[in-house]
């Protein structure tokens, strides 16, 4: 019996250090702006392929590009529905930082982006999903704008939390962005 | 390897990502590679200029051995052999 205590003790400390030797990257994603969103999420599944674990850090704008247009967030205050209103909903709504021209710039380069075959921010999404990248929302971001977790998009690994979640996971990465 | 030698290597896995673009290719390596035996041989088919710097880094990283490109009319084969 004391035997076995000892190997589940052994068997999780040698998974523990396993974890800890997977190199890390962390990233804050502030801006909401379609352009700095797309390098991250590059940034983010290529360091997957890198067999890195990477973390996501959804804060203010960014926030926006993970709503869900078919969904909508309950119990809005009136200021939380402008705001939703106001607020890009999802991927598929978020504008150029330069040239944008009253939206004729971003459609223009979501053709360019087409033609050369680059993936789109949804798809980035999905692709980032599906290698195993961590996406954490920031919470006082979410209630600031006043969206709610059921208006976000289905993500297999996505969490709502604090800066100390970022703070840990960045302390233990080797590359810190702030996008 | 030579280009002469490459053209005559037998590939365990062919990757055919021409028509991505960066990072396409690299998740499509990483992708397949998990299909593969220990020291069988990958080829990976790209047409994005990038792809023939980003894979040899890659490689290095991940300790797979880079074998070498040949060039076609409008794509690079490139091949390399799991660690």
């Amino acid at each position: 019996m004391e035997l076995e205590k000892q190997v589940e003790a052994l068997k999780e400390q040698v998974s523990r250090l396993e974890a800890g030797t997977k190199e890390q990257v962390s990233m804050v994603v502030f801006s909401g702006d379609l352009d700095k969103i797309l390098a991250a999420m590059i940034i983010a599944t290529g360091a997957a392929a890198y067999d890195m674990k990477v973390n996501l850090f959804f804060t203010f704008w960014a926030t926006a590009s993970l709503r869900d247009p078919a969904k909508s967030g309950k119990d809005k205050s009136m200021m939380e529905k402008m705001f939703g209103i106001m607020l890009p909903k999802g991927a598929r709504k978020v504008k150029l930082s330069k040239m944008n021209m009253c939206g004729m710039g971003t459609q223009m380069i979501k053709g360019i982006m087409k033609k050369h075959k680059v993936a789109s921010l949804d798809e980035m999404f999905k692709t980032a999903g599906e290698l195993g990248v961590v996406i954490n929302i920031c919470e006082m971001s979410m209630n600031l704008m006043g969206f709610k977790r059921e208006e976000m998009i289905d993500y297999p690994h996505m969490n709502v939390c604090g800066v100390a979640t970022f703070l840990a996971d960045a302390a233990e990465s080797k590359i810190q962005l702030f996008i | 390897m030579t280009t002469e030698e490459l053209k005559s290597v037998k590939s365990n896995i062919v990757v055919d990502a021409r028509g991505t673009a960066c990072p396409g290719p690299l998740l499509a390596a990483k992708k397949a590679i998990g299909d593969i035996g220990s020291g069988e041989i990958m080829e990976i088919y790209s047409s994005d200029e990038g792809t023939k710097h980003d894979i040899p880094k890659w490689c290095q990283k991940m300790s797979h051995e880079f074998l070498g490109i040949v060039e076609e009319d409008s794509y690079s084969r490139l091949f390399l052999k799991k660690a």
